[in-house]
């Protein structure tokens, strides 16, 4: 009876060692993560570990409230696990370097090229010394940077 | 009852912490984006929701038992189309499969007729 209480203490201690190391190793690989998606998946599955987490404090410690805050931490993260891919579509055009980081090329068919301000952009970088400058320079509708 | 509870409870935990670990480590073992898409998504989904049915074994009141179930409930929902969202915005901005990767049958230009 007693020994599969103990069993249990010693399986949440284990268990909560053992997330907070995952939890750590997630976080290293949002930080290093070579690319974008990366990032983002990293970030997918740090909100994965913390739901682990309210389980087990919740086991733990009998505080079930946080069961309500895991699932709509669970809504938020697949949201913004749902943006940044719609982020990632509207960035453009990504080219595989040689030494395997990837750089940003270009933002043709993508979201972003069909704004009126990249519109305004795009007839003004053909050429000129003044490409880099914003549209809003020599367009006039008043928009500043 | 208490025993076997407790038991399932631990088993559990020890099972869904080990899968989100080695979710973690496939992050940093997988060589592209599309195969460490396997590891968070299938293998951490799994951990926490494993976690979570610990949660529901070990707490005896209906409205925590329903409210894990709902949760991993969801998770197996949205845990898939995030994965296959991110990895169709990845691969169609550009980001290259591995390359030890032997068909990619997605690149059109490649497509045996």
């Amino acid at each position: 009876m007693t020994i599969f209480g103990d069993f249990l203490y010693v399986a949440v201690h284990i268990g909560l060692a053992i997330l907070s190391l995952t939890f750590l190793i997630t976080v290293i690989k949002v930080i290093h993560g070579p690319t974008l998606p990366d990032r983002i998946l990293a970030l997918d599955m740090l909100v994965a570990v913390a739901i682990g987490f309210i389980a087990v404090v919740g086991i733990k410690t009998g505080y079930t409230l946080y069961l309500d805050i895991a699932i709509a931490l669970g809504l938020v993260g697949f949201l913004a696990t749902v943006a940044f891919a719609r982020f990632i579509m509207a960035r453009g055009h990504i080219e595989e370097a040689e030494e395997g980081r990837p750089r940003l090329v270009s933002s043709e068919n993508s979201l972003l090229a069909q704004s009126p301000k990249e519109a305004a952009i795009r007839p003004l970088s053909d050429g000129g010394p003044n490409a880099g400058k914003p549209a809003g320079a020599t367009t006039g509708n008043g928009e500043s940077d | 009852m208490d025993a076997i509870v407790s038991l399932v409870a631990g088993l559990l935990i020890l099972a869904g912490t080990f899968f989100a670990f080695v979710a973690s480590v496939g992050l940093w073992r997988f060589p592209d984006i599309y195969s460490r898409m396997h590891a968070a998504s299938k293998a951490g989904t799994l951990g926490s929701g494993l976690v979570l049915l610990a949660l529901a074994v070990h707490s005896g009141d209906t409205s925590t038992v329903t409210r894990a179930l709902a949760g991993i409930a969801f998770f197996l929902l949205t845990a898939p189309i995030s994965a296959h969202l991110l990895a169709k915005a990845a691969y169609v901005v550009g980001y290259g499969l591995t390359k030890s990767s032997v068909l990619d049958e997605m690149n059109e230009s490649k497509k045996i007729d």
